[in-house]
C-alpha cells in the first residue's frame, strides 16, 4: 500500500546531502582513525512547551496574541490609566476569569507533557558498555550506544537492528503508537556481524534526520582485523524507530543513531494546520459590525456631550464643581479621554464570555459524538473518536463530500472471486470446492470443460503462494486479542486455522484464496519460503530478493530459487503495469477476463513470471545490491533495475479479488444527496471497477448520463489531445450548464429539477492536463469550465487519482466560487493529503492502518456512520452554535443599548445605569448557564426526524441561520427590546414616588429596575426558543433566575467593606415592596416577549408544519411514527385538526 | 505511554480544546459508549410548540386580566390629589423674583418670599410633600460619585480621610470636610412651610413631620454618625462643615436621632435621583383625625426661605403635595399601558382566531381531499 508522508516542513533533499557518521559502541572504526566524537543532541524527549520560569510571561504572551484577548486586555488597561465610568474590576474580573481557566489548562496540560516527557526521559534502558551491560536512564543515551531491547518494551532511540535473539535475524515490531498500525513489522539485522558484539567494529554513515517514517538510507563499514571493510547497506527495514514496540522476539541489540529531538517520531511531532469553521468567520463579520456600533456610539456620545457642555451652566454648575486636575487638562485630550470612557462604558456590548462560551460549547458538545453508541462498531470495538471540536458545526454545513473508494465505501474486506489461467476462467464455489480442483462455470467467455494445463494451474498457484510479503502469525494465545482487523482467520480451512499479516489486504485474499485451491503458503523459514501443495508435499524456495511494491510501479515482484536450482521470477501488479511487459499474444486472451471483472467491481490483478539463467541472476543481483549501496538516488536506482528485470516476462492468468460494499453504503450515499450534497469519488482505482462501484452504490442511476472525460476518450477523436480536451468540455459544459434549465434556489438544485441527470468522469491524466494546462490563460479556463460542469452533475468520479491530486481536487473546489464547505472522508494513507486539505477530514477505522485517523477531524469506524454524523449530529451542532452565537449579540446589544440612552439623561457623563456587579455579573452568571445548556442539548427536531428526512439537512444549508438576515432579526429585536426596558421606566419615574409611604427610588433603583427586566426577558426569550426541555434546562433557566434574584437580595443586604460605595444597598429589596415595579417588571416582559411569539406562530406555516406535510405526502409510515410519538399532547390535543392557522 | 499523546494542537492563547479524545484515546479504545440517557441525548423531554391552540387562550387571559389592572391603575392614579407649585421666581410677577435675583451662599440674612395658593378639594389621608427640582443633573457620574459612605456610615478614618471621590469637596482649608463631596455640599437648603388660611381668618401653621422620609435601610444602616453615644459636636471635632452649608452637620436638628449624618433631610439628599427632573419627600403631613381631611380645601400660604439657587443653571424649584395610594404617587402612565397591552392582546387573540377559523376549515377541506 502507499505509505508516503507527505513533508511538507522539511526540505529532504537538503538535508539529504550531508550524512552523520557514527562509531558503533564509541570505537574507531580503523585502528589509524581517532574517533572526533561529533556532537550529537541527547536523547531528551521535551515535549513540554513551557518551564516553571517561563509559564507566566510566555503564556500570557501566547494568550494575548488573540485579538479578541488583545482587545479586552486594552479596555482594561483604559478602564486603569483613564478616569473611567466603570471600575477596571467588571472587565478585568471575566478577563482574568478567561485567563486563567485558560492558562491552568495548558498549564496541566504542559505537565502532563512533562511528566510524560520524564517518563519517557527516566525510563531504565540497558546500554551494553565495553562488555559489560550497564543500566541507564533514556536520557542518557547516546548515539553510538549499543542498546538492548526486551520484548513489549518500546525502542528508547532511533536504532540500527544489529542482533536479534531470533534465528533468522529478523525481529518483528509494531508502530501502533506511531501510525497507528498494529500489525507486526519484521525487521532485518544488518548481515555478517559476527554474534559478539563487543568486538563488532564499525562506523555507520547515515543521512541527517529526517521526518518520514518510512525513509532511511545508510550504509555501515565492518571493520574486520586487519581486512578491508565490509559495506553494507541500511535502509528501513534495518532501522528501529523510537516509539514502536518490540513483539515476538526476546531481545535485540541495536546502535543509536538518532537519539532525543532528533528522533524520527519526534520529528514528526509538527502539529496539524488549524483549521478554522465558517461559524467562526461569521462571529467575526458580527463582530465587527458590532466594533462599528460601538464606536459609532461612542462618537456620538462624545460628540453631544461637548455640544451640551457648550450652553452655558451645564459644564459645571455650582453643585459639581470639576477638581483642579480637570480644569487644566488639555480639552482635546479631555475629549479623547471621554471617548475612551464611552467605549469602556459600552465595551460590554461585544463580550468576553461568548468566547469561553462558544468554546466550552464546542468542547462539552463533542463529547456526545464520542459517547454515541450508533457510532460504536462491535467488530473492532470502537465508537467514534473526535480529533478536534473546532468543527462540530461544520458537519452541518457541509456542501461537497469527497470520499475514498476502497475501504471506504467498500469494505476493503477482500475476498479472493476467481481467476483466469491462461485465458480460462475458474469460479470458486464456495465450501463446494474439492482440494485439488477447481469448479469451472458456465461463464460467457470460458469454454466449459476446459482447462489450462495442469502445469499452467500449479504454476499460477505457486506464483500465488510465492509473490507477496505475506507473514504467517505464529499462534501466540496472549497475543491474539491485541491484534485486530488486520488478522484474516482462516474462514473456510478445515485442518489449520491459519493467520495472515500484511500490509495490504489484496494479498492476504489472494494468499487464502491459493490455499482454497491447495497451495498453502507456511511461512517464511530463514529466507526460505515453504509452501504445502495439493499432494500435500512441502516445497522449499529460497527468496533471493523482493523487488517491493510501489504506487508508480504499481507491480511486486519476487525472485526465489526453486530446489531443482533454476532461479523464478514471479510478479503480479495492475495490468496496466503488466500487459506491456508481457508477451502480446498472451495478453489478449486474459484482457477479455480482465475487462469484465473490472466493470464487475472486482479488483484484479495480472501474474506473470520468467525464468532467469544464472548469468541474469548474477547481473540482477549485482544491480540490486549496488542500488541499495547507493546513499544518494537510492529510489530511482532501485526502479531502474526493477523496471530493467520485470521486463520480457510471460503472463499466467489474472486474479479477481472482491471488495464488498461497505454496510447500507447506497442508502447512505442516497441520504447524503438527498441531504443537497455533491459526492464526489477519488480513488486510485480503474475507472470501470470505479464506475461499477458507483453503480452499486448507487451514485450513477441507471438514467444518469455519463459524462467522460478520460485518456481514452481524448484518444477516440483522433485529433490533438488538447484540441479534443477542449472541445469536450465545451460540449459537456454547453449540456450541462447552458441547456439545463435555470435553477429557482441555489439550495433546491439537481433535487428538484426532475431533467436529466448527469454523471462526470474523469481520470487522474486528463485532470492534470485540465489543471495544468500548457497556456496559463487556457487553464484557467479549463479550470472554470471542469468546475461547473462538475457543479451541475449529481455524483463525479474521479479515478486513477494520485493523493496529491486527490487533495488538488478538493483544493479547487474549496476555492470555488462561494467557497463552499468540503468533506473528505478516507481511510487510507493515500487519503491523508485530502483529509488535510478539505474543511472536514473524517477517517474511516478500516484496514489501511490508522494514519487517515490520525489526521482526520472526527473518525468513525464505518461509511454508514456518516450518515447520522451529518444529518443529526452536525445539523444539531450547526443549529446550536448559530442560535448560540446570535443570541449573545443579542443579549448584549439590549444590555448595552439602555445604558445608551441614558447617557441623553445624565449629560453624556459616561454614568453608568447598572451596578458594578451587574455590569460584571451579567454575563458570567447571570444569563451565561441557560444558553450555554440549550446549545448543548437543544433537538428543535427529534434526531429520528432529522435521519428520517435528509431534505431537512438542506434548510440550513450555505450558513443559513447566520447569515444576515436572521442577524438583523436579532439586532432588531435586541434594539427592541433596549428601547422597551429604557423608555418603559422612564416613563414610570416621571413620577419617582412609587412606594406606597411616599418615599422615592433613585438612580440605582432605576437601573435595577431596567436589570431585572433584562436579566428575565433574555431568559425567557431563549425560554421560548427552547424546542427542547430537558431536566437540565428547566434547572438552569429557573435556576438562574432564582439565582438572579437571589443575589440581588445577597449583594444589597449587607454593606460590604470592600466596596468604596454602597450603591445597591437594600434597593432590590425596597424595589420588590413596591407594586408599581411589580407591575412595571410584569408588564415590560410581557411587551418585550409578544412580538416573538407572534413571529413564531406566523413562521410556524412554512416551518414544521409545512414539513409534516412532506412528511405526510412522501414519508412511508414508519417515518411518520416516531414524529407523532414525540409530538407534544398539547400539540395534539387542540391543534392536530387545525395546526395550521394561516 | 508516549509523550507525543499530549500534543497539544495550538495555542495561541485561546482555549483551545481538542476532542475529548485528546489524552484518552487509549482509554477510549474497546470501551463500548454507555447507553444512558445523558449520553445518547435522549434525555426524556418536554417539547412544546406554541401554536395557535396555546396561544390563543393565552392572549385572551392576558388580555382580561390587563385591562382590569389596568383600568384599577388608571382609577387609582386619577384619585391622587396632587398639587404643583412651581416658586423658582423666575417671572417678575412672581412673588420669589426677587430672592433669586440677589442670591448669594454668603448672604447673612434669609431671603424669605410667600406664595399663597388654593386647594380645590380636601386631602385625605397623609399628604406628602415634596420638592422638586428640574434640569439639576444629580445623575451626573461626576456628582455621583463624590460622596464617601465609609464616612457616612460612621467611619473615624473617613472622616477625617475623605476619600479621593470626594474632590474637589474634600477639604476645605485644610480640614475634612464631613459630610464630604458635590452631592452633600450642594444639599438642598430651602426651608418650605404652609400655613392655613381659617375662613376665620388666622394662619395655622399646618405640622409638617420630618421624619419617615428616608428609607428605612438608609436611615438605620447605611447612615451611622460617627460616634453614637459621644456628644455629635465632640465627634466631628476637626472637621469642617461642607463650603455651602449655613451650619454645620451637627447642628442639623434638635432632635439627637435626626441630628448629625442620620438627618433624614440629609439621607433623602444622598439618595441620587435618576433623571434631571425630580422630585424628593420634604415633609409629611399626617392625618390627625377621621373627622377632618387632612388638608381642608381653602387657601394657603406657602413660605420659603429662598437659599437655593437654581437660575444659573436655568432650573426651576417646585413644590408639591400630593396623597399616595398603593402604587405610589400619581402616574397614569401604567394604568394606560396596561390597559393597551391587554387591549391589543385581546384584539390580537380576536384576529388570530378569525383566521384560524377560515384557514383552519380550508386547511382541513384540503387534507380531506387528499
Amino acid at each position: 500500500m502507499l505509505r508516503r508522508r507527505l513533508n511538507r516542513l522539511l526540505n529532504n533533499d537538503e538535508r539529504r546531502v550531508d550524512s552523520r557518521t557514527i562509531f558503533v559502541g564509541h570505537r574507531s572504526g580503523s585502528p589509524n582513525d581517532a574517533i572526533i566524537p561529533a556532537k550529537f543532541c541527547d536523547n531528551r524527549i521535551v515535549s513540554s512547551k513551557y518551564t516553571v520560569w517561563n509559564f507566566l510571561p510566555k503564556n500570557l504572551f501566547e494568550q494575548f496574541r488573540r485579538i479578541a484577548n488583545f482587545y479586552f486586555l486594552i479596555i482594561f488597561l483604559v478602564q486603569v490609566i483613564v478616569d473611567t465610568p466603570t471600575s477596571p474590576v467588571t472587565s478585568g474580573l471575566p478577563l482574568f476569569f478567561v485567563i486563567t481557566v485558560t492558562a491552568i489548562k495548558q498549564g496541566y496540560e504542559d505537565w502532563l507533557r512533562h511528566k510524560a516527557d520524564k517518563e519517557v526521559n527516566t525510563y531504565p534502558v540497558t546500554v551494553l558498555e565495553d562488555g559489560r551491560r550497564i543500566r541507564k536512564e533514556s536520557e542518557k543515551i547516546k548515539v553510538g550506544d549499543v542498546v538492548e531491547v526486551e520484548e513489549d518494551e518500546t525502542f528508547p532511540c532511533d536504532l540500527i537492528l544489529l542482533q536479534s535473539s531470533r534465528e533468522d535475524a529478523t525481529c518483528f515490531v509494531t508502530t501502533a503508537s506511531l501510525d497507528g498500525e498494529s500489525n507486526h513489522k519484521s525487521h532485518y539485522t544488518v548481515s555478517d556481524i559476527e554474534r559478539d558484539l563487543e568486538s563488532l567494529n564499525a562506523t555507520i554513515e547515515c543521512e541527517q534526520p529526517q521526518p518520514d517514517l518510512y525513509k532511511f538510507v545508510g550504509r555501515m563499514h565492518i571493520y574486520k582485523n586487519d581486512q578491508e571493510p565490509v559495506v553494507r547497506s541500511l535502509g528501513p527495514e534495518n532501522l528501529l524507530l523510537k516509539g514502536a514496540t518490540l513483539k515476538n522476539t526476546q531481545k535485540i541489540y541495536g546502535v543509536a543513531v538518532y537519539t532525543g529531538m532528533e528522533t524520527k517520531m519526534a520529528l514528526n511531532y509538527q502539529g496539524k494546520s488549524q483549521k478554522r469553521s465558517a461559524v467562526e468567520k461569521s462571529i467575526n463579520a458580527f463582530l465587527i459590525v458590532y466594533l462599528c456600533i460601538l464606536v459609532s456610539k461612542a462618537l456620538v456620545c462624545t460628540t453631544l456631550k461637548y455640544v451640551w457642555q457648550s450652553k452655558p451652566g451645564q459644564d459645571e454648575p455650582w453643585y459639581n464643581q470639576k477638581t483642579q486636575r480637570e480644569k487644566d487638562t488639555n480639552i482635546y485630550l479631555k475629549m479623547f479621554t471621554d471617548f475612551l470612557s464611552f467605549m469602556v462604558l459600552f465595551n460590554f456590548i461585544i463580550p468576553v464570555s461568548m468566547y469561553v462560551t462558544v468554546e466550552m460549547q464546542k468542547f462539552l458538545g463533542s463529547f456526545f459524538i464520542a459517547w454515541d453508541k450508533d457510532f460504536y462498531d462491535p467488530e473492532i470495538k470502537e465508537g467514534a473518536l473526535v480529533n478536534t471540536s473546532d468543527l462540530n458545526e461544520e458537519l452541518g454545513q457541509v456542501e461537497y463530500v469527497f470520499t475514498d473508494k476502497t475501504g471506504t465505501l467498500t469494505q476493503n474486506n477482500m475476498e479472493f472471486i476467481e481467476c483466469c489461467i491462461d485465458g480460462f476462467q475458474y469460479k470458486h464455489r464456495d465450501g463446494s470446492a474439492e482440494m485439488d480442483g477447481f469448479c469451472v462455470p458456465d461463464g460467457p467467455v470460458s469454454k466449459p470443460q476446459q482447462k489450462a494445463g495442469r502445469e499452467k494451474e500449479e504454476l499460477f498457484l505457486r506464483a500465488l503462494c510465492l509473490c507477496h510479503t505475506v507473514q504467517v502469525k505464529e499462534s501466540t494465545d496472549q497475543n491474539d486479542d491485541q491484534i485486530d482487523g488486520l488478522v484474516a482467520d482462516g474462514e473456510v480451512s478445515l485442518q489449520d486455522q491459519r493467520g495472515f499479516i500484511a500490509s495490504s489486504p489484496d494479498e492476504v485474499a489472494l494468499v487464502k484464496g491459493a490455499m482454497r485451491y491447495g497451495f498453502t503458503f507456511l511461512g517464511l523459514e530463514s529466507k526460505n519460503m515453504k509452501i504445502r501443495n495439493s499432494n500435500n508435499d512441502i516445497e522449499m524456495y529460497e527468496l533471493l530478493h523482493v523487488l517491493n511494491f510501489d504506487p508508480v510501479r504499481r507491480r511486486m515482484s519476487v525472485i526465489v530459487r526453486a530446489k531443482s536450482g533454476e532461479t523464478l521470477l514471479f510478479c503480479k501488479g495492475a495490468d496496466s503495469s503488466i500487459f506491456p511487459r508481457v508477451r502480446q499474444e498472451e495478453v489478449e486472451r486474459t484482457r477479455t477476463h480482465v475487462e469484465r471483472n473490472a466493470t464487475e467491481g472486482y479488483r484484479t490483478l495480472c501474474v506473470a513470471f520468467k525464468y532467469l539463467s544464472a548469468e541474469e541472476y548474477r547481473q540482477a543481483d549485482e544491480g540490486l545490491r549496488e542500488a541499495r549501496l547507493a546513499l544518494q538516488e537510492r529510489e530511482e536506482k532501485l526502479m531502474a533495475v526493477y523496471n530493467q528485470l520485470e521486463t520480457g516476462m510471460s503472463l499466467i492468468g489474472a486474479t479477481a479479488v472482491e471488495d464488498r460494499l461497505q454496510e447500507e453504503a447506497a442508502e447512505t450515499m442516497e441520504a447524503l444527496q438527498g441531504a443537497g450534497m455533491k459526492i464526489w469519488v477519488l480513488t486510485g482505482d480503474k475507472m470501470e471497477t470505479a464506475k461499477s462501484t458507483c453503480y452499486a452504490c448507487r451514485l450513477f442511476q441507471r438514467n444518469t448520463e455519463l459524462l467522460e472525460l478520460t485518456v481514452r476518450t481524448l484518444e477516440d477523436g483522433g485529433k490533438r489531445r488538447e484540441e479534443r480536451l477542449h472541445d469536450l468540455l465545451n460540449e459537456y459544459h454547453k449540456k450541462t450548464v447552458q441547456d439545463a434549465p435555470p435553477f429557482k434556489g441555489g439550495v433546491t438544485r439537481s433535487w428538484s429539477c426532475a431533467s436529466q441527470d448527469y454523471g462526470f468522469i474523469i481520470d487522474g491524466a486528463t485532470l492534470s492536463m485540465v489543471l495544468n494546462s500548457s497556456s496559463e490563460s487556457s487553464s484557467h479556463c479549463y479550470k472554470n469550465l471542469f468546475l461547473q460542469i462538475c457543479q451541475n452533475c449529481t455524483a463525479v468520479l474521479c479515478c486513477r487519482m494520485a493523493p496529491l491530486q486527490k487533495a488538488q481536487i478538493v483544493k479547487m473546489v474549496k476555492n470555488s466560487k462561494g467557497s463552499p464547505i468540503t468533506l473528505s472522508i478516507g481511510d487510507g494513507a493515500n487519503d491523508v493529503s485530502m483529509i488535510l486539505e478539505a474543511h472536514v477530514g473524517i477517517g474511516i477505522k478500516g484496514k489501511e492502518g490508522r494514519q487517515a485517523v490520525r489526521n482526520s477531524d472526527y473518525a468513525i469506524p464505518k461509511l454508514k456512520h456518516l450518515k447520522k454524523l451529518l444529518l443529526a449530529h452536525g445539523h444539531l451542532y450547526y443549529v446550536r452554535i448559530a442560535h448560540l452565537v446570535q443570541y449573545f449579540f443579542y443579549k448584549n446589544l439590549c444590555f448595552i443599548l439602555p445604558q445608551f440612552l441614558y447617557q441623553f439623561f445624565c449629560g453624556y457623563s459616561q454614568q453608568p445605569l447598572y451596578d458594578a456587579a451587574y455590569l460584571t455579573m451579567y454575563n458570567i452568571c447571570f444569563t451565561s448557564m441557560p444558553i450555554l445548556a440549550y446549545s448543548l442539548f437543544e433537538q428543535h427536531v427529534p434526531m429520528e426526524v432529522l435521519l428520517d428526512n435528509a431534505t431537512l439537512y438542506r434548510e440550513i444549508a450555505k450558513n443559513a441561520m447566520l447569515r444576515w438576515g436572521p442577524f438583523l432579526y436579532w439586532t432588531v429585536l435586541g434594539v427592541f427590546h433596549g428601547l422597551v426596558f429604557f423608555f418603559g421606566v422612564r416613563y414610570l419615574f416621571t413620577n419617582p414616588a412609587l412606594q406606597d409611604n411616599g418615599q422615592v427610588f433613585g438612580n440605582w433603583s432605576y437601573g435595577t429596575i431596567v436589570f431585572t427586566i433584562l436579566v428575565f426577558t433574555v431568559t425567557l426569550t431563549l425560554a421560548l426558543d427552547t424546542r427542547h426541555w430537558t431536566w437540565i434546562n428547566h434547572f438552569v433557566i429557573w435556576g438562574s433566575l432564582a439565582f438572579y434574584v437571589f443575589f440581588s437580595f445577597f449583594w444589597g443586604g449587607i454593606i460590604w467593606p470592600f466596596l468604596s460605595q454602597q450603591r445597591l444597598y437594600f434597593v432590590f429589596a425596597n424595589m420588590l415592596s413596591s407594586v408599581s415595579a411589580w407591575l412595571v417588571i410584569i408588564l415590560l416582559i410581557l411587551v418585550s416577549l409578544l412580538p416573538e411569539i407572534l413571529l413564531m406562530l406566523f413562521r410556524k406555516r412554512r416551518g414544521p408544519n409545512a414539513r409534516q406535510q412532506n412528511m405526510v405526502e412522501s414519508g412511508t409510515g414508519d417515518t411518520q411514527s416516531p414524529r407523532s410519538s414525540a409530538r407534544p399532547l398539547l400539540m395534539r390535543t387542540f391543534s392536530d385538526e387545525s395546526s395550521t392557522v394561516i | 505511554m508516549m509523550a507525543s499523546v499530549y500534543n497539544a494542537k495550538d495555542e495561541d492563547g485561546h482555549i483551545s480544546v481538542s476532542g475529548p479524545s485528546g489524552g484518552s484515546a487509549a482509554a477510549m479504545r474497546g470501551k463500548r459508549p454507555e447507553n444512558t440517557a445523558f449520553k445518547q441525548q435522549r434525555l426524556p423531554a418536554w417539547q412544546p410548540i406554541l401554536t395557535a391552540g396555546t396561544v390563543l387562550p393565552a392572549f385572551f387571559i392576558i388580555g382580561l386580566i390587563f385591562i382590569p389592572i389596568g383600568i384599577g391603575l388608571y382609577v387609582t392614579s386619577n384619585n391622587i390629589k396632587e398639587f404643583e407649585i412651581d416658586y423658582t421666581g423666575v417671572d417678575m410677577s412672581s412673588p420669589c423674583f426677587n430672592c433669586s435675583q440677589n442670591l448669594s451662599w454668603n448672604s447673612s440674612r434669609p431671603c424669605t418670599c410667600s406664595i399663597p395658593f388654593h386647594l380645590d378639594q380636601p386631602y385625605e389621608n397623609n399628604v406628602f410633600m415634596y420638592y422638586g427640582l428640574s434640569n439639576f443633573y444629580q445623575n451626573h457620574r461626576r456628582y455621583v460619585k463624590s460622596r464617601d459612605d465609609s464616612q457616612l456610615n460612621g467611619d473615624l478614618d473617613a472622616l477625617t480621610k475623605p476619600s479621593k471621590e470626594c474632590e474637589p469637596y474634600a477639604y476645605h482649608e485644610n480640614k475634612p470636610i464631613a459630610p464630604c463631596g458635590a452631592i452633600a455640599n450642594s444639599m438642598f437648603n430651602d426651608t418650605l412651610e404652609i400655613f392655613y388660611h381659617d375662613p376665620n381668618g388666622t394662619r395655622v401653621p399646618v405640622p409638617l413631620t420630618s421624619t419617615g422620609i428616608a428609607w428605612w435601610a438608609d436611615k438605620h444602616v447605611k447612615f451611622r454618625n460617627p460616634s453614637e453615644n459621644l456628644n455629635l459636636t465632640a465627634a466631628f471635632q476637626g472637621t469642617t462643615k461642607p463650603v455651602n452649608w449655613r451650619r454645620p452637620v451637627y447642628e442639623m436638628d434638635s432632635d439627637p436621632h435626626n441630628n448629625g449624618f442620620i438627618n433624614e433631610d440629609f439621607i433623602v439628599w444622598m439618595r441620587t435621583a435618576a433623571l434631571p427632573t425630580f422630585r424628593k419627600l420634604y415633609r409629611i403631613i399626617s392625618k390627625k383625625d377621621n373627622m377632618v381631611p387632612t388638608l381642608q380645601r381653602g387657601n394657603y400660604t406657602l413660605e420659603v426661605v429662598y437659599n437655593y439657587p437654581v437660575r444659573s443653571f436655568d432650573g426651576r424649584k417646585r413644590m408639591i403635595l400630593s396623597t399616595i395610594s398603593w402604587m405610589g404617587g400619581k402616574n397614569p402612565f401604567l394604568g394606560i399601558a396596561y390597559i393597551t397591552v391587554g387591549s391589543v392582546c385581546f384584539f390580537l387573540g380576536v384576529v388570530l382566531l378569525i383566521i384560524h377559523h377560515k384557514y383552519g376549515n380550508r386547511n382541513n377541506s384540503a387534507n380531506n381531499s387528499n
